[in-house]
């Protein structure tokens, strides 16, 4: 589904990502953690086509990042800390605005089920402006799946989130999943990567430096391993 | 392309509809213009006149920073920009989006101040409206061309309010000085008309290398 060969990124004389080589399969949770600076953000918007890498390739689903990032951008969903979202504007029109980009068809029908899956169906025509930041996540999760994409590329998206909105996220994922969706997610919450995730990859200085797959939410096998690479505890 | 360029435009006008933030400022900035200039020029003097041409644009250049600015700066609340550079369009859409709502607002405020300015002058034109509405659309096309792409430059920089007249004004001074004289000619003195027509065409011609120039680049500037 994901292939990345050789992938590198220079911002001014710093090198972010050294010679990225990883493969991902569809339908697979993968969850990238490292200490900050690793070069983990600037992997998913390599991905998510806002930032263009230095040198190396990626394939995506067949397509070539650059060549056909038209197609490419219709296969992810992307979903940062920031909500995208439009502060003036109601949740339904925020969705409709951002499912006419992407060509919804029925678009409308297909907002309203969304914030009606959200839990919000009773605040559909508040400004965005007057919520709180778990019900801006919750709005900003119905963005990033409007177009019901092959690809979620989530950037720590459990930040600042109350339990319910936690759940939500974790559940969409989930859902995501066995509709054979494959999920990249960004992340310092070793507890939602080990609860929702079955590949751990930990990037170090701007390399990948441990690849594995987890079972049974194993979250101290996850701790572990980012402890002994990153931090050194053995 | 177009379409997801005319979704963008359509989204701006609805939000400056909700907001009346960028528009309102600009109206009332280009009536206090008038206002001023109204006491500095007694409108009852001859020589008075001359000055409308050049108070046309003016009022044009510094209404139009004041939504320039704002139409990219306000898509870096939340980072909206980068909601519109993933989804499935090329940047140059986000381009023509932004130029032709900032157009559309560009037109409402000489709908509404260009006629204000003659009222309160009291100014007759002698020659051609509909040349006139030529030269305010050459020239605004022109101007909104220039000042969206330089607007996207500069609001990745922490002063763009600074910044954007900086490299606006440079930039737009052919298309100001083109303008402002074939402008003249046609408000004041028709005979010279091939004069004003041979301005409009070097404006025109600008407006399109620019315009050209400034939709293929953008992809560039809009990189995070």
């Amino acid at each position: 589904m994901i292939e990345i060969k050789k992938l590198t990124k220079q911002a001014d004389n710093k090198l972010i990502l050294r010679g990225v080589d990883l493969s991902i399969k569809q339908g697979e949770t993968v969850a990238i953690l490292g200490p900050n600076g690793a070069g983990k953000s600037t992997l998913l918007k390599v991905l998510a086509t806002l930032i263009k890498p230095t040198s190396g390739h990626v394939k995506i689903n067949g397509l070539n990042l650059k060549k056909d990032h038209i197609k490419v951008k219709k296969l992810f969903g992307y979903l940062p800390h920031s909500s995208l979202l439009y502060d003036h504007y109601t949740p339904l029109e925020n969705l409709l605005f951002f499912g006419e980009l992407y060509g919804v068809k029925d678009v409308e029908n297909r907002a309203r089920q969304l914030v009606k899956e959200v839990g919000l169906s009773f605040f559909i025509n508040e400004p965005v402006k007057n919520f709180s930041r778990g019900m801006i996540q919750r709005i900003a999760i119905a963005r990033a799946i409007i177009h019901e994409p092959k690809i979620m590329l989530l950037d720590e998206p459990h930040t600042g989130l109350d339990q319910g909105a936690i759940t939500i996220l974790n559940n969409v994922v989930l859902s995501m999943k066995e509709k054979g969706c494959t999920t990249l997610m960004v992340t310092h919450d070793f507890k939602q990567a080990a609860e929702i995730c079955d590949r751990i990859i930990i990037v170090k200085n701007g390399k990948i430096a441990d690849d594995f797959s987890i079972n049974n939410k194993s979250l101290g096998l996850v701790s572990e391993k980012y402890e002994a690479l990153v931090e050194g505890v053995l | 392309m177009f379409r997801a360029a005319l979704t963008i435009a359509k989204k701006d006008i609805y939000s400056e509809l909700r907001t009346k933030q960028v528009l309102g400022t600009m109206i009332i900035f280009a009536g206090l213009v008038i206002l001023v200039l109204s006491f500095a020029f007694d409108p009852a003097n001859n020589t008075t006149k001359a000055v409308i041409p050049g108070a046309v644009w003016i009022i044009i250049v510094f209404s139009g920073i004041l939504g320039l600015n704002r139409s990219l700066v306000s898509e870096q609340r939340n980072d909206t920009m980068h909601g519109l550079l993933v989804a499935p369009m090329e940047a140059s859409s986000i381009y023509l989006g932004k130029f032709m709502a900032n157009f559309s607002m560009i037109l409402i405020v000489e709908i509404v101040a260009v006629p204000f300015l003659f009222l309160l002058f009291d100014f007759k034109v002698n020659g051609s409206i509909l040349y006139f509405i030529l030269v305010l659309f050459v020239g605004s096309f022109g101007f909104i061309a220039i000042g969206t792409f330089l607007a996207a430059l500069a609001s990745n920089s922490k002063s763009s309010e600074m910044l954007l007249p900086l490299l606006l004004f440079p930039m737009t001074s052919p298309v100001l000085i083109g303008v402002t004289q074939a402008t003249k000619i046609i408000l004041t003195n028709m005979e010279k008309l091939p004069s004003a027509i041979a301005w409009l065409q070097l404006v025109a011609a600008y407006d399109v290398i620019f315009f050209v120039l400034c939709f293929l680049l953008i992809e560039y500037v809009l990189e995070v």
